[in-house]
């Protein structure tokens, strides 16, 4: 393990402020602090631990303990410290004999009523309550029973007088912790984080006075029953054994921790991996991390059990035909094996009949091995990455508008946000920790406009509402956007001064007499897209002239046939009305994957080289060509649709796919199932025997995030280390097993360390110029661009003028697409998911998270429904002019009349089937979100299924090892 | 609380007095006490209406029904009898008072007597310390409490 010296965390009490400088003596030493700290958080900062409970750095002070009392000269009594703002010159007594009394005396009564099982309690060792009974010198509890009674509390199940009538039992209902009311002192803490942080409001404190409990949701609820998302939070607060990890009521405390990334969405929230030897006891949140602030979900927090799942994979597997079952075999043999029939097909095919996929859940590091591998020994372009089906029009649109194919800020930026448009996206269940950072800046008055056609939770949550909710039909977009722009141009409520110094003003011209055009009026857009045309012109004035205006997306807007038109539009708004370059503005992708963007910054894609640059160009090609010593193919490669197609079509024979389950992910299953057929050498390297693994030959065992070290690069372009944890349970790093390949194929590759990599990346992209482990140790994670001009990264992009030099605006026509509904297919299917589950589900189904989604449903409104006899929980046949599949359908009016909804994460049920092959104009991304659709009663899973799910166990099995 | 629909007139009559206060600030207080004066217990039915008309979450409403005492989740007796429990109030026979009472009822604290006459319940000062012990029938407070005068005010609601 890398020594990695993990920096001040303490809790410093409450949180910090920005303010004034302000100077007082706390104990004699002076202390400056921003106006509005707490002398609480004054003294944390001069070192002094002023003795609380119910205070913690991540929510606000609350001042219910009385533990942290204090005197002030020239003020009465003893105020808590917590709450109690500094002021200039005042001096602070933490320590006098009369609050040492008050303290013990406080402690004294929380003793009296909780359990003395210290030496068996799941919590000891990392116990708030035994630290400070510590701390106040507690040494008698002198509250007794009365005579022939017993002492009122909440921990004794019986006592004397029989069943204690306030003992209530561990509440074990969520799978990942435990709520033991008996441990409970009552200090908010877990309310306020699942309030202040998390934004759910699922927990309350219930009755009054010595009946206080915490209590979930209603008296009718458990934790699992209740609104609780668990993320994690309250666990994170509680200061007892009150909410515990069940691993830590397992393990035990963990004993050493090291800091990493999260391996599931593109928030990419630092954890710190609480360890006993090579033991994983836990994940926390680590709040020095830049993109989570010390904030988690269900997936980062809990859900990794799935490493040391049974289905997991650990030896290398290899067969002559897909018919076949696996052969365990070794290492070398399956490399061989692997090279052999690689090389064979490229003498028999051609140089560029076989090709690789990268995955967006690999490192940097890995990503750029498996494309230099294509391009250096391979011969040729043929890499793509599932950023082609996820954000590809982002790369695209952003390229063409702003200069860079990445987002423009950081999520601290949202904390300085007034107005978010929020389209296509579902942030709570998608990206749960940015979606806390949004609502609870919503909370403090921010304005919300959701374009989307379901009504997504952030449409109306707990003390969250949309002020303008436009329910868009599937596919309408680019109308809804224009219309948006015709209302800012036709009202004048553009920013002229931005346009005219940042953009070119020629360009603009052309596209406000574009805009104008009546047709793209709100009125006229109403017959396409069935949004109101008055709550749009109020949503369009809301944003141009409520102050910071930021726009957060996600696949609703790419995954379309005009998924690039989207993008540029998204920025031409933000253009018009000059919310670009400062913090709480910008264009900010929600990227699925934690590095798809850093895998498509790694060259992934066909016609790039690492760095967004055309594979086309002599001098880049150069650059690399002197790095790896080879000569490279100036001709773009093929995208991962056209592989499939040229399988089908026989000249594409074999292909490399690492991490990714392309047949349950991308779009038209039975076409992608039709090409991996079709190939004479799929080779898949993976965890788990996933569903592309039905097809393979070779199949090479992948190591988790926490087998490896790396760096992911997150939505904001904040590249954060990934640190080895535990040694690879299947032998290598999978760096190393992509190098072995390598090396089995003649390349002589001798990297010993991902670092190296690292090097070689930095020395040929400018954008990584200066990074380099040391840096991002020093740094903790740094955003890109890093080079000479921004040695500490760029939080902010287009600060002072846009990458491209003028910001461009590009003319957005609508175009319908090709898939439309008639009357064989009158419903329009869009697809999304849940908070519970990740992508395709191989990691979150191996893990308990599938107690709260354990299948994939058909969300349809009830009109809908009720037209088609349909019940809650029937099962539904859901078919369209690709494929049909099963479900059971979920009656809700979350949808629209018209549109129905579901979620992919389920192989068995194989949404992917029914979605079509069409695909955005200029990058080939899947139009997931739009598909005509008929939806029937049915008795159950499909034959197609059924023949699927045969084929499938056919396919995975597994001869047992020679002896 | 349960998320089957409310009879139709129930909904109509708590969505009619969640209207009613929904324009207050801070309108939770008021609609419950408007709930209770008309149902004589928050019915569970309103909890869903209540949450979605102010956008709090079921926890929350759960927490400040809990907190006051006063709120009920069934209706009590036709006559509610409080009678004070605070320190001045047993310094003066507050105590025997209480415990005379119940024992005449054969109830224990928060019963209701069978016909559904009385529910007793304690409470904690009434602000007539000067003259303890005190008890309160409905909205009447009454001072100077024994245990005739209790006889008597029992018999007049007819327990």
């Amino acid at each position: 393990m890398k020594d990695f010296i993990i920096p001040d965390d303490r809790d410093m009490g409450t949180p910090a402020r920005e303010g004034a400088p302000v100077t007082l003596t706390i104990d004699g030493f002076d202390v400056t602090v921003p106006e509005g700290t707490s002398v609480m958080r004054a003294a944390a900062e001069a070192g002094i631990s002023v003795p609380r409970l119910c205070a913690t750095d991540s929510v606000e002070a609350f001042g219910s303990c009385r533990l942290c009392v204090v005197e002030i000269e020239g003020r009465r009594g003893t105020p808590s410290s917590c709450t109690t703002p500094v002021a200039p010159g005042m001096v602070v007594n933490t320590g006098s004999s009369k609050v040492r009394k008050i303290r013990r005396g406080v402690m004294e009564l929380y003793i009296s009523d909780h359990p003395l099982d210290c030496l068996t309690c799941s919590a000891n060792g990392d116990c708030e309550l035994q630290d400070m009974a510590g701390a106040v010198g507690l040494r008698d509890v002198r509250y007794a029973a009365p005579e022939g009674g017993a002492l009122d509390n909440h921990f004794e199940a019986r006592n004397t007088s029989g069943d204690n009538h306030r003992y209530l039992p561990k509440d074990e209902s969520n799978p990942y912790f435990t709520y033991d009311p008996s441990k409970c002192i009552v200090c908010s803490r877990c309310v306020r984080a699942c309030e202040e942080v998390q934004g759910t409001f699922a927990l309350t404190i219930e009755g009054r006075g010595f009946d206080s409990r915490v209590s979930a949701g209603n008296p009718f609820d458990d934790f699992l029953s209740s609104d609780c998302v668990s993320c994690g939070a309250c666990v994170q607060a509680c200061p007892t054994a009150t909410l515990q990890e069940k691993s830590v009521v397992e393990l035990g405390t963990p004993e050493h921790s090291v800091v990493t990334t999260c391996a599931y969405c593109g928030v990419g929230c630092s954890f710190k991996a609480e360890m006993q030897g090579d033991t994983l006891v836990r994940m926390v949140p680590w709040k020095n991390g830049k993109a989570n602030r010390g904030h988690s979900c269900v997936k980062g927090r809990f859900a990794y059990g799935y490493a040391h799942h049974q289905d997991r994979i650990l030896n290398p597997m290899i067969r002559d035909n897909i018919t076949d079952p696996w052969r365990e075999v070794s290492w070398d043999e399956a490399l061989s094996f692997a090279a052999t029939r690689l090389r064979g097909l490229q003498e028999k095919h051609g140089a560029k009949s076989i090709g690789v996929i990268t995955s967006s859940r690999c490192t940097n590091e890995e990503t750029y091995l498996v494309q230099k591998l294509t391009r250096a020994v391979f011969g040729n372009n043929n890499t793509d990455t599932c950023a082609r089906v996820c954000h590809s029009p982002t790369g695209y649109g952003l390229g063409q508008t702003f200069g860079t194919s990445a987002g423009t800020q950081d999520f601290d930026s949202v904390e300085h946000t007034d107005v978010v448009i929020v389209i296509g996206a579902n942030p709570t269940d998608g990206h749960p920790v940015f979606a806390s950072r949004l609502k609870k800046r919503l909370r403090a008055g921010a304005k919300l406009i959701v374009i989307d056609p379901r009504r997504i939770d952030l449409v109306k949550s707990a003390h969250v509402e949309a002020a303008h909710h436009l329910p868009l039909r599937p596919g309408t977009n680019v109308a809804v956007v224009t219309a948006l722009a015709h209302v800012i141009v036709t009202e004048k409520l553009y920013d002229e001064d931005f346009i005219r110094t940042r953009c070119d003003w020629e360009e603009f011209q052309a596209y406000a007499e574009f805009v104008s055009n009546p047709r793209h009026s709100p009125e006229m857009a109403e017959e396409l897209t069935r949004v109101p045309a008055a709550e749009l012109r109020e949503a369009a004035r809301l944003f141009a002239t409520g102050g910071n205006g930021a726009i957060y997306y996600g696949l609703g807007v790419t995954e379309h046939s005009q998924g690039s038109t989207t993008v540029m539009g998204i920025a031409n708004l933000a253009m018009l009305t000059g919310n670009v370059g400062r913090p709480g503005v910008g264009v900010n992708p929600l990227r699925g994957q934690n590095n798809v963007q850093g895998s498509c910054d790694m060259g992934s894609f066909p016609h790039e080289l690492p760095g967004y640059r055309h594979v086309k160009l002599p001098e880049v090609r150069k650059i690399f060509e002197d790095a790896w010593g080879v000569s490279i193919d100036p001709e773009p490669g093929l995208r991962i649709p056209n592989m499939l197609d040229a399988a089908v079509d026989g000249t594409f024979k074999g292909l490399y796919c690492q991490g990714e389950d392309i047949l349950q992910s991308d779009p038209d299953t039975k076409h992608v199932a039709a090409g991996l057929a079709a190939m004479e050498c799929v080779i898949v390297h993976d965890l788990f025997l996933n569903e592309t693994a039905n097809y393979a030959h070779v199949f090479l065992p992948g190591s988790t995030f926490l087998e490896k070290d790396g760096t992911f690069t997150n939505a904001e372009r904040r590249i954060n280390r990934v640190r080895r944890v535990m040694a690879p349970r299947n032998g290598y790093a999978d760096w190393e097993v992509t190098q072995l390949l390598a090396n089995a194929m003649g390349a002589n590759w001798t990297y010993t360390h991902p670092s190296q990599i690292m090097d070689e990346i930095a020395a040929t992209t400018p954008s990584f110029a200066g990074v380099t482990y040391d840096l991002l140790d020093e740094k903790g994670s740094v955003q890109w661009p890093c080079n000479e001009d921004h040695p500490d990264g760029t939080p902010l992009m287009h600060v002072d003028g846009f990458m491209r030099g003028k910001g461009r605006f590009i003319v957005t026509e609508y175009v319908a697409t090709d898939e439309k509904t008639g009357p064989r297919f009158p419903l329009l299917l869009t697809t999304g998911r849940v908070l519970s589950q990740y992508n395709v589900g191989a990691q979150t189904r191996r893990t308990a998270n599938s107690v709260w989604h354990g299948e994939d449903v058909l969300e349809i409104h009830p009109h809908d429904a009720e037209n088609r006899g349909l019940n809650e929980g029937d099962w539904v046949k859901l078919a369209s002019r690709s494929g049909e599949t099963s479900l059971r359908a979920h009656v809700t009016e979350r949808v629209a009349p018209g549109v129905v909804y579901t979620t992919f994460h389920h192989p068995d049920t194989q949404a992917n089937v029914v979605t079509t092959d069409f695909s955005d104009w200029a990058t080939n991304c899947p139009e997931y979100k739009v598909t005509a659709v008929q939806v029937s009663a049915s008795n159950g899973p499909s034959e197609w299924q059924e023949d699927y799910a045969a084929q499938a166990e056919q396919a995975r099995r597994i001869l047992p090892a020679a002896e | 609380m349960t998320n089957s629909p409310p009879p139709a007139e129930i909904a109509d009559e708590i969505a009619a007095i969640i209207d009613a206060h929904k324009a207050l600030e801070g309108p939770l207080l008021p609609i419950l006490h408007g709930l209770q004066d008309a149902f004589d217990h928050i019915p569970q039915a309103a909890g869903p209406l209540i949450c979605d008309a102010l956008n709090i979450s079921r926890a929350e409403l759960h927490g400040v029904i809990s907190f006051y005492h006063d709120f009920r989740d069934a209706p009590a007796g036709r006559h509610i009898l409080k009678i004070c429990r605070a320190e001045a109030c047993q310094a003066v026979g507050g105590k025997a008072l209480a415990e005379d009472t119940l024992a005449k009822l054969g109830l224990d604290w928060h019963g209701t007597t069978p016909g559904g006459a009385v529910t007793i319940e304690p409470v904690y000062c009434l602000g007539l310390c000067a003259c303890a012990p005190a008890a309160m029938i409905d909205d009447r407070v009454i001072g100077r409490m024994d245990s005739a005068r209790m006889q008597s005010l029992l018999e007049k609601v007819g327990a």
